[in-house]
C-alpha cells in the first residue's frame, strides 16, 4: 500500500522496504537521505527539522500520487523524519517498487526531487562551535514561481 | 481585512512569533498578504512565498474569512 508520512521516530529501512515488496514487483529502488557531518566548510554536529505538518503531509501525498501516475503499477512509500537528528541518522527514505527497474528508479527519483523542492520542511544545522543556522538550500522553481507571480 | 498568518522556521525567528496578524487592503488577496508580511521586517524577502489552505498560492488568489494563511520560507527537506 503506497503511503507518505512525516514521522518523529527513527526510520526503519527494512520495514519500509518490506512494505513495497510484492510478487509482481521485480525491482525496488530506494533513496535514503542521512545527516552529513559537514555543510560547506563547517562541521555539523546535528540538526533539527521542523515542518508545517498539515501542508507537508498534503504535499507529500500529492507527490506520491504524481509519482504513481508517472510509474503505473508502482508501489511507493515515502517517509520524512522531523525533530532533532544526529549525524548519520536517516532523515528521509523513498522505497519504490515496480515490475521493472527503470520505472522503479524514475518513481524514486521523482519523489525525492519533488520532496526537496516543495514540501514545507526546514532544517536548522548545529555546528561544532555551538552556533545554529537555518539552511535555505532551495532556490527552486516552486519558490521562485510563487514569489514572482 | 485583518489576516492572521502562520509563520515558520527562519521567518518565525525573524518575527519572534509563529503567528502574526497583518492588515491587508480590500479585497484581500495573497498579494496583499505578501506585501504586508514583507513589511514586517527588512530581514524578510520582498516577496515571501504564501500558502492558503495548505496550498502554494499566487498573488491573485483571494483570501476569505477562515482561510489558513501561511508564509513559507525556502524549504530544505530531504
Amino acid at each position: 500500500m503506497s503511503r507518505a508520512a512525516i514521522v518523529t521516530d527513527a526510520i526503519a529501512v527494512g520495514a519500509i522496504v518490506d512494505e513495497v515488496r510484492g510478487a509482481g514487483q521485480g525491482a525496488i529502488a530506494t533513496f535514503i537521505g542521512t545527516v552529513r557531518n559537514s555543510s560547506g566548510t563547517r562541521t555539523v554536529t546535528g540538526l533539527e527539522y521542523s515542518a508545517y505538518a498539515e501542508m507537508a503531509n498534503r504535499e507529500m501525498n500529492d507527490i506520491l500520487h504524481e509519482a504513481l501516475a508517472l510509474a503505473s503499477g508502482a508501489e511507493i512509500v515515502a517517509v520524512h523524519r522531523v525533530g532533532k537528528l544526529n549525524v548519520g541518522d536517516i532523515c528521509v527514505i523513498i522505497a519504490a517498487a515496480h515490475p521493472h527497474r527503470a520505472a522503479a528508479f524514475d518513481a524514486c527519483r521523482y519523489t525525492i526531487e519533488e520532496i526537496k523542492k516543495r514540501v514545507p520542511i526546514w532544517k536548522r544545522e548545529q555546528y561544532a562551535d555551538g552556533s545554529t543556522e537555518w539552511v535555505e538550500a532551495c532556490s527552486d522553481a516552486v519558490h521562485n514561481a510563487g514569489a514572482t507571480t | 481585512m485583518k489576516v492572521t498568518v502562520r509563520v515558520f522556521a527562519s521567518y518565525a525567528d525573524t518575527i519572534g512569533a509563529d503567528r502574526v496578524t497583518v492588515t491587508v487592503p480590500e479585497p484581500p488577496t495573497v498579494g496583499g498578504v505578501r506585501a504586508a508580511v514583507a513589511a514586517l521586517s527588512p530581514a524578510l524577502p520582498p516577496r515571501p512565498l504564501i500558502a492558503v489552505n495548505e496550498t502554494y498560492a499566487t498573488d491573485d488568489v483571494p483570501i476569505a474569512e477562515g482561510d489558513e494563511v501561511a508564509v513559507i520560507p525556502p524549504v530544505a527537506g530531504g
